[in-house]
């Protein structure tokens, strides 16, 4: 895998620690922090027994947490992990085209990490947008596009790290 | 029906997260008024407001308060549950983006009725652009003297922490919503002790959904009985419904309990405006994916608690999925299936091994050549397992789609069985 390799180090993993006054009841934030902070979407074992020893908490609790809840990877995937919305309201609106087409834009089939390490295409559960489906959430935002084209466009900014032109095809309710 | 807004007041504003705006709107009056009736009164208007709890159980939030205030102890914990994670369910996102101040009241009221100090919003970790506004609203909040050390200069403390989620469909159930919010795994406890005497922490506890605290401002406002007019003489107030699927207009609507029918929802102009494309509607998915299914014979019963019920249905979250005949419902029933095969927790063995049981048992009812009648006999035997066995609430209720859908179109699910 190139392009994007981990950059955290203890350090990064004590400051995002720090930031939550290493307090053990926010122990699940502060694993989200560290799995954006990887730039990879994931939580390495390593980072995870900083943590726990920052936080004052067993290392078992820790991975605990990191299998039992579904956004933890332990795992490097994509920087931006494609989240297509498998819900019911989403599923029977289309969501399996819009998967197709984001698919087509990734040139990946499904649960795989794109060569330059930018990109893992997944499924998950409601995001919330059904007034808008079918969503793809990215990132912290739910998305909708109408087509092949348009998925083109939704990856290719960010592959080319363009916020603006992406607001186009955030789900609007 | 329509017009009412109790809950969308103030949703269009353009600074929704400025807490001296909400202050300069009238907020916090409610607030201020449960300062000086002190906390029976206020319990008392909830308890005449009938306000059932928005987050699916509809337990009566007056009772839930009631009882935690004849507990003896302290500290007392308010938590607030917005781990909106029931598919087609999306007004607490909508209450959270756009009025949080009147949740951010709802829960101080709580901390003034309970002498708490301190509440927990438990946010899903899906939702973490919205845990960051509701960020920005409390530190508006604080700055405006809404939330902490002294507020509104009265010398009552409290404020809120924000604990995240990381998708856990289980947590929405409030016991293992605690757990997850003192950091630990997300699974269910065994009740009792209940979570009013043993919640967070070991603390007496209260558990309420986004929408109903932030219906406590209203019903202190307006007080209990003003509110319950408003609504059903079952249930008052009004309900967000969220309508998604193959209706035309999808969307978070507030409508007055007993106001509307399921017609209504799908087909007036104001609310879904009928089925998109010019489909016809083959069934409503009632309450999230634990709800039940209602069929065309059923859409003249009234959106109330009480008339859903006796329709063998239910308002549970709010949500309304309103599918077209071009869904097979052996293939619905499968994508319910699917979502519960993810998200059960895996702790008892009903659950664990039942969904995907029922799931396999859909797959072959679908197939011509795997299904008989003995497919049919599986399928009820395991419902019935499963909704008398299972440990918690997501196990007992994952077949109600099934069951019902099963009255509902039994030729679909007889075709391949003969």
């Amino acid at each position: 895998m190139t392009g994007l390799a981990p950059e955290l180090d203890d350090k990064a993993v004590l400051a995002i620690a720090e930031s939550y006054r290493n307090d053990p009841q926010q122990l699940i934030a502060c694993l989200l922090d560290i799995q954006e902070a990887s730039r990879r979407s994931y939580v390495e074992p390593r980072w995870a027994a900083v943590a726990a020893k920052a936080m004052g908490v067993p290392v078992g609790r820790v991975y605990e947490i990191l299998t039992f809840y579904s956004m933890f990877s332990t795992e490097p995937r994509g920087r931006w992990v494609i989240e297509v919305c498998g819900s019911s309201p989403c599923l029977f609106n289309g969501s399996g085209e819009l998967r197709g087409w984001i698919a087509g834009a990734l040139g990946v089939t499904g649960g795989e990490t794109t060569p330059d390490g930018l990109f893992t295409l997944a499924a998950c559960g409601c995001v919330g947008f059904c007034a808008g489906a079918p969503a793809v959430k990215i990132g912290d935002a739910a998305y909708t596009v109408s087509g092949p084209a348009e998925a083109e466009r939704l990856i290719r900014s960010f592959r080319e790290d363009d916020p603006a032109s992406r607001e186009v095809f955030l789900c609007r309710e | 029906m329509q017009g009412v807004r109790i809950l969308k007041e103030g949703a269009d504003v353009p600074d929704p997260l400025d807490a001296g705006a909400y202050l300069a709107r009238g907020g916090y009056s409610a607030w201020r008024k449960a300062l000086e009736a002190g906390p029976e009164a206020v319990v008392g208007e909830l308890k005449a407001a009938k306000l059932l709890g928005r987050g699916g159980a509809a337990y009566p939030a007056g009772n839930k308060w009631g009882q935690l205030l004849e507990i003896e102890a302290s500290p007392k914990h308010i938590v607030c549950n917005a781990d909106e994670g029931e598919p087609g369910t999306f007004k607490d996102r909508f209450i959270m983006e756009r009025t949080p101040f009147r949740l951010i009241e709802g829960m101080a009221i709580a901390g003034l009725v309970f002498g708490s100090e301190t509440g927990y919003i438990y946010v899903r970790g899906e939702y973490r652009r919205v845990q960051a506004g509701l960020l920005r609203a409390f530190a508006s909040a604080r700055r405006a003297g809404l939330l902490g050390r002294d507020i509104l200069g009265s010398g009552r403390p409290f404020d809120i922490a924000l604990v995240s989620g990381a998708g856990a469909y289980v947590c929405g159930e409030n016991s293992a919503l605690l757990n997850s919010t003192q950091g630990l795994a997300g699974r269910p406890r065994i009740k009792p002790p209940h979570l009013a005497e043993v919640g967070l922490f070991g603390a007496p506890t209260l558990v309420n959904n986004v929408e109903t605290l932030a219906n406590v401002p209203p019903v202190v406002s307006m007080g209990g009985k003003a509110f319950l007019e408003i609504g059903h003489p079952d249930s008052g107030g009004t309900k967000l419904v969220c309508l998604s699927g193959h209706v035309a207009r999808p969307g978070v609507y507030e409508v007055p309990l007993g106001s509307v029918t399921l017609r209504d929802a799908v087909y007036s102009p104001e609310l879904g405006g009928g089925m998109k494309g010019g489909g016809r509607l083959k069934f409503l998915h009632l309450g999230g994916q634990s709800g039940a299914i209602a069929h065309p014979g059923q859409l003249d019963t009234p959106y109330s608690y009480s008339d859903l019920r006796k329709a063998g249905l239910s308002v549970g979250s709010g949500a309304v999925v309103a599918l077209d005949e071009t869904v097979p419902i052996l293939d619905y029933l499968a994508a319910v299936a699917r979502f519960f095969v993810h998200e059960s927790c895996g702790k008892c063995c009903p659950c664990r091994d039942g969904n995907p049981a029922v799931l396999d048992k859909l797959l072959e009812l679908a197939d011509p050549g795997r299904a008989g009648p003995e497919t049919l006999e599986a399928l009820k035997s395991l419902a019935f397992v499963m909704t008398e066995a299972s440990f918690c609430g997501l196990g007992r209720t994952a077949t109600a789609a099934l069951r019902s859908a099963w009255k509902a179109f039994p030729e679909e699910f007889g075709r391949n069985a003969a």
